[in-house]
């Protein structure tokens, strides 16, 4: 039987709307069922408060703390060397050898599973340097892991800068650190940023590179040195070894709301960038 | 008017690796004068211009041989400071490109990377840049909002200005009103008038009758050569070669 084509087209157009619903919907049903079981649980004494009895009382500030510091200490160390990367990808080299195994190993980075980099940040940073399970070593770690992010959009976002910023710079009397100052960069920091935040989110979210890295304890970190449990950790363990499930939900009604707000409030951020140029 | 070169080449060839775009070339262009290189595309015009400023460095698997001299020096000379030339002999390009800021950082651009910070001396060269560029009236009430949002007139005038506020010597403009109404390329030809009294001006012309209506002499390019040269009054109306009369008359190109 042959469908004429005017049925195809409804058929069509029925599967692929019902496909986008699905997707739509398991999105809401995810984030409304852990929203619903763990906003009762957030109150400021739960933000406020350091854990108790492994978790089972007190509030979760020590992780929101190892969070940020583990998240910041990976940023500060990814973004340059990443940004840097991409810079010299695509202003310092013409494509050649050279720019293909740089990709390829960024690609290649891209794809090892997160587990992978736990064990190797465990191997290096934790035993081989020293550095024990701590703050520094998760942070370091995660840098290595979102690396890779960082540098594909970067270089994406320079690579769409119209090509004429640049010789407009050079016809002006500019040099190539002048150009890529004042007629790149500024047009491809959107993008950059876009970069750093889906690293930032990838950190946030990470359980298996930090566990071994970073360790679990949950006393407040007090410098780079200590050892530490981010949010993510925390409500795995809560969750795991079944402590509290109810404060393993709250944990991760607040990780959501976290990245929800890095999300809108970097799109804000850009679009205000944009406007002011455009 | 000062007879004398200001830019004197001689003997320019150019190659784009194996494809050679300059054949044999020599002129001069003279101190405050307007002086059109015009000919069909592919002619050679366009690379004129990126030779003289170096522009074409830029581009891989370029080479020149011959002279260039600006005011008796060579250009190609390696001891030639290249962001110098580029602010002595500053280049419009076809399609108007403001970048993506203001209209007052647009035209402080090349003074800031030359180095000047006082904010007094900014703002005065970039109020003088555009009143020579007949935009000032237009634009004064808004320079801090973004460029891109002007016309391509505005646009294309802004970019002259831009050119202006280096403070250049030699000004240079690849077809500036290929992209532009009639209006607008008045205004623009009207501007280049008045700006010849303090610069050298070259331009490739988006057309024969722009040649003839700004230039003071003008040079015919065909695939690579040069065919002919003279003051625009002789050359449009009796020209000496028959390739030059066949072009001017439009009978191909």
């Amino acid at each position: 039987m042959r469908l004429s084509p005017k049925k195809a087209q409804i058929i069509a157009k029925t599967v692929i709307w019902a496909v986008a619903v699905v997707i739509i919907l398991l999105l809401i049903f995810i984030m409304a069922y852990i929203l619903a079981k763990g906003l009762p649980t957030l109150s400021w004494q739960f933000l406020s408060e350091v854990p108790r009895d492994m978790g089972r009382s007190g509030g979760i500030l020590s992780t929101i703390v190892s969070t940020l510091l583990v998240t910041a200490v990976a940023v500060v160390v990814a973004t340059p060397f990443g940004v840097g990367t991409a810079f010299f990808l695509t202003e310092y080299t013409r494509e050649g050898r050279v720019t293909r195994i740089i990709r390829f190993c960024a690609g290649a980075l891209a794809a090892i599973p997160s587990i992978v980099y736990g064990l190797f940040g465990f191997i290096f940073f934790v035993v081989y340097l020293k550095l024990g399970w701590s703050v520094i070593s998760g942070g370091l770690t995660l840098a290595v892991m979102i690396l890779p992010t960082i540098i594909r959009t970067s270089e994406d976002a320079i690579r769409a800068v119209h090509p004429m910023y640049r010789d407009v710079s050079y016809s002006l009397g500019g040099t190539k650190w002048q150009t890529i100052v004042g007629a790149v960069a500024p047009s491809a920091l959107p993008g950059i940023i876009t970069g750093v935040i889906l690293g930032i989110g990838r950190c946030v979210a990470e359980t298996a590179a930090v566990i071994l890295t970073a360790g679990s304890a949950l006393r407040m970190p007090t410098s780079l040195f200590s050892p530490a449990r981010t949010m993510a950790v925390h409500f795995y363990i809560l969750a795991r070894e079944g402590i509290s499930m109810e404060r393993a939900y709250g944990t991760a009604a607040l990780l959501i709301i976290v990245i929800l707000i890095i999300n809108v409030a970097a799109n804000i951020l850009l679009e205000k960038f944009v406007a002011k140029s455009r | 008017m000062d007879n004398r070169a200001k830019i004197s080449i001689k003997n320019l060839n150019f190659f784009y690796n194996d494809h050679q775009a300059i054949k044999d070339v020599s002129l001069d262009i003279k101190y405050n004068e307007i002086y059109a290189i015009f000919g069909p595309a592919n002619s050679g015009t366009t690379t004129i211009l990126k030779a003289i400023n170096r522009m074409c460095d830029l581009i891989p698997g370029t080479r020149s041989e011959g002279e260039i001299l600006l005011d008796g020096r060579d250009i190609r000379s390696p001891d030639f400071n290249i962001t110098e030339l580029r602010r002595r002999v500053g280049i419009v390009f076809e399609e108007p490109v403001p970048l993506p800021m203001s209209i007052f950082d647009n035209i402080a651009y090349g003074p800031r990377m030359s180095g000047i910070k006082n904010k007094a001396v900014l703002a005065e060269r970039v109020e003088k840049s555009l009143r020579m560029a007949v935009l000032w009236d237009e634009v004064k009430d808004k320079l801090h909002s973004p460029a891109l949002r002007l016309s391509g007139g505005q646009q294309q005038r802004l970019c002259i200005a831009r050119i202006l506020a280096l403070e250049p010597e030699v000004i240079m403009l690849d077809r500036p009103c290929a992209a532009l109404d009639p209006i607008s390329t008045f205004q623009i030809e009207e501007s280049l008038k008045l700006l010849k009294e303090r610069f050298t001006i070259i331009i490739v012309p988006h057309n024969i009758q722009q040649a003839a209506r700004v230039a003071d002499r003008a040079g015919f390019m065909l695939m690579g050569t040069l065919v002919e040269e003279g003051d625009t009054d002789r050359m449009f109306v009796n020209p000496r070669e028959q390739k030059t009369s066949d072009y001017i008359t439009g009978r191909f190109g």
